[in-house]
């Protein structure tokens, strides 16, 4: 997994809540046996028109935003389980999605792939929205190490919660699989005396 | 001693080790895979060199991609065959059961594991699909993960997990006539909103959930997530012991008895506290339906469409093209679907059948009713209900999770309505551009019968007057 310590970018404002993944990757999608290519088809059927043309319209195609931080409205990522979701947004080139409220397996799924869920009050979501979009180009700023995201020459910013353990895996780019292959003895001790 | 819920007992006893200041180790015992979301899990430990820990507590089944005709025929999409055809190759690899397409026991993973006793109360259980709440219906931990956590287990058995926090969902007293276990967690999510579970695991208590069958409690379970929540319970009880009793994979004579005896310590202490904690009426439940674009959006069939300001709200009934504050009764609806992992057992299709027996359906609707699983197919021809629907113009497709998702064929044209007994409303679940809209089976039958949507209530009182 890729190491994140910090990130200064512009962001891309998907000012919709209640974003399910089926939205992020729809399940026509879900054939590949393998993790790459899905960017091509994040928000697939918000990107295209019906007639396959590109929809004006939708933020991703807006020429004046670019960045690797998508900032979304409430409730992102709920649904399906499909970590093609998470693989879909990092493919395309995000690093960070910050929402006022993740669902769960998203947020589970994203962190295993080194996609930080950066979880902001609702307040502060409302100013970035309203940043960006008065100022395309405005500069985010996002320490996993002192867990704070700030609006550059701004004295917009604000503190993120992140589980412990998972702050350490991505600084270092570990993930699970090598912590528990390394506590295998404990596992079969555990399996040995089950008391259930 | 302190008091436990049903939740931390088995959690607890699951509990391999805590990492300090951080998550901790849970032992998984059942794994369930399927053909979409294990392929990648399989390559990274094939690349990273680990083998697979525990095969036999690993079983797989084909359901998402596979299509409900012509079964005994080679799979005509080609990336949908290669799935397919790498799922049997992973399992015949790594020694891992597999009920592929065809086989008697193959079906959705939701509906094939708890029918075959797989499922039992007490255990953990895992498999990458969201809908595996539903297994939480024997009084199991069981919860959806992703593909990364996929490979986690096939090395290990465990993940690495934080304890959620505990919520209790009471329903207490006597259900209306044709309101099914579908309209009772459709009204849970539609009073407690998408996002109210999030960070929690549920329980749903009172005499509602002890008086239903083991499939209604599979149907409430199944759709927790739509709330938010990893997972839904319901304490074990007589029901769920006789349900599993003499299944083929359920312990058998002794073992069974002691197994029982455990299962019967299970259920939540009297005292026990939960985080968060909800009731609510049983008669104020109505036959349900959604209007909008997630399962939250959901009112009394006879009710009009709520007003409101928000813009996720206008854009959502855009997309439905619905109009606030409109009924929905005599809406024309073009497109049935009864099945999924959510209402896909005989007991749904043996309400649609007493619904539609002697009627036709209309000649507007495409009804596609898709079983659950072989076994549930072969019950359905064995208690003549496939007779039922024939006669009455419908079609009995074979088994797999169809247009509640629409990876394979049977997907809901672009604009079309579609009244579906599946779990997701979301803009193009059931294909791109189709209008989703969720209800019971009860619901959807009567739906198919009449062309458009109608007040169900109504309809049953009218048979029950003239005696049908």
């Amino acid at each position: 997994m890729e190491k994140f310590t910090t990130l200064k970018s512009s962001a891309i404002p998907l000012n919709i809540e209640n974003v399910d993944t089926d939205q992020i990757i729809p399940a026509r999608f879900l054939k590949a046996t393998d993790r790459e290519g899905f960017g091509d088809n994040v928000f697939r059927d918000w990107r295209y028109n019906k007639d396959g043309s590109l929809n004006e319209d939708f933020v991703l195609n807006d020429s004046k935003y670019s960045g690797s931080i998508l900032v979304a409205g409430d409730n992102f990522g709920c649904g399906s389980s499909r970590e093609h979701a998470a693989w879909a947004i990092t493919d395309y080139g995000f690093k960070v999605v910050v929402s006022s409220f993740f669902a769960d397996i998203f947020k589970g799924n994203a962190l295993n792939n080194g996609l930080l869920p950066v979880q902001v009050s609702e307040g502060f979501l409302n100013q970035l929205f309203s940043q960006i979009e008065k100022e395309p180009t405005t500069t985010i700023e996002v320490n996993l190490e002192d867990q704070t995201i700030s609006v550059l020459d701004s004295d917009l910013s604000e503190t993120f919660e992140i589980d412990a353990y998972k702050k350490t895996c991505l600084i270092n780019g570990y993930d699970d699989i090598d912590y528990l292959v390394n506590s295998k003895e404990l596992i079969e001790a555990f399996e040995a005396q089950k008391t259930y | 001693m302190s008091k436990k819920t049903l939740f931390d007992k088995v959690w607890d006893a699951h509990v391999v080790s805590s990492v300090e200041n951080g998550p901790q180790i849970l032992y998984i015992d059942k794994h369930l895979i399927h053909e979409v979301t294990s392929p990648q899990a399989f390559k990274e430990l094939e690349d990273r060199g680990i083998p697979i820990f525990r095969p036999d507590q690993i079983v797989a089944t084909a359901d998402h991609n596979t299509p409900t005709l012509n079964q005994d025929k080679a799979v005509k999409d080609a990336l949908s065959r290669q799935q397919l055809e790498q799922l049997s190759e992973n399992c015949k690899k790594n020694d891992i059961t597999l009920y592929e397409l065809g086989h008697k026991y193959n079906g959705i993973v939701h509906v094939m594991a708890p029918e075959l006793g797989i499922t039992q109360p007490g255990m953990t259980m895992v498999c990458g699909d969201s809908h595996t709440s539903t297994h939480g219906a024997f009084g199991a931990i069981a919860f959806g993960i992703g593909t990364s956590q996929v490979a986690q287990v096939f090395a290990s058995q465990c993940l690495l997990l934080t304890k959620p926090k505990s919520l209790r969902v009471s329903v207490n007293g006597k259900l209306k006539k044709g309101v099914l276990p579908k309209d009772v967690i459709l009204y849970i999510i539609s009073k407690l909103g998408t996002n109210s579970g999030t960070g929690y695991f549920c329980e749903y208590a009172g005499n509602v959930f002890e008086e239903m069958s083991m499939e209604g409690r599979m149907t409430v379970c199944n759709m927790s997530i739509e709330m938010g929540a990893r997972g839904g319970m319901i304490a074990p009880d007589k029901t769920t012991f006789e349900y599993i009793k003499g299944r083929e994979f359920a312990p058998k004579d002794e073992d069974f008895e002691k197994q029982v005896a455990y299962w019967k310590t299970l259920p939540t202490d009297e005292g026990a506290t939960f985080d968060k904690e909800y009731s609510f009426d049983a008669e104020d439940i109505e036959p349900m339906i959604t209007y909008g674009t997630n399962p939250g959006m959901g009112i009394k069939i006879t009710s009009n469409i709520p007003k409101e300001e928000n813009a996720s709200f206008k854009k959502s009934l855009a997309y439905m093209d619905f109009e606030a504050g409109e009924s929905l009764i005599n809406k024309p609806i073009n497109y049935v679907f009864i099945g999924s992992c959510t209402n896909s057992r005989i007991e749904d299709f043996r309400v649609a059948a007493s619904f539609i027996k002697g009627k036709q359906k209309a000649d507007n609707v495409t009804a596609w009713l898709v079983p659950g699983s072989k076994q549930v197919e072969a019950q359905i021809i064995e208690e003549g209900l496939k007779t039922i629907f024939e006669d009455a113009g419908f079609e009995l497709r074979q088994p797999g999770c169809s247009a509640c998702l629409a990876m394979n064929e049977d997907k809901i044209p672009q604009g079309e309505y579609c009244v579906s007994t599946s779990n997701r409303n979301f803009e193009g679940r059931q294909g791109q551009g189709s209008r989703t809209i969720l209800a019971s089976p009860l619901v959807a039958a009567a739906t198919a019968v009449a062309g458009k949507i109608v007040d169900v209530t109504q309809e049953i009182e009218e048979m029950e007057a003239v005696g049908i």
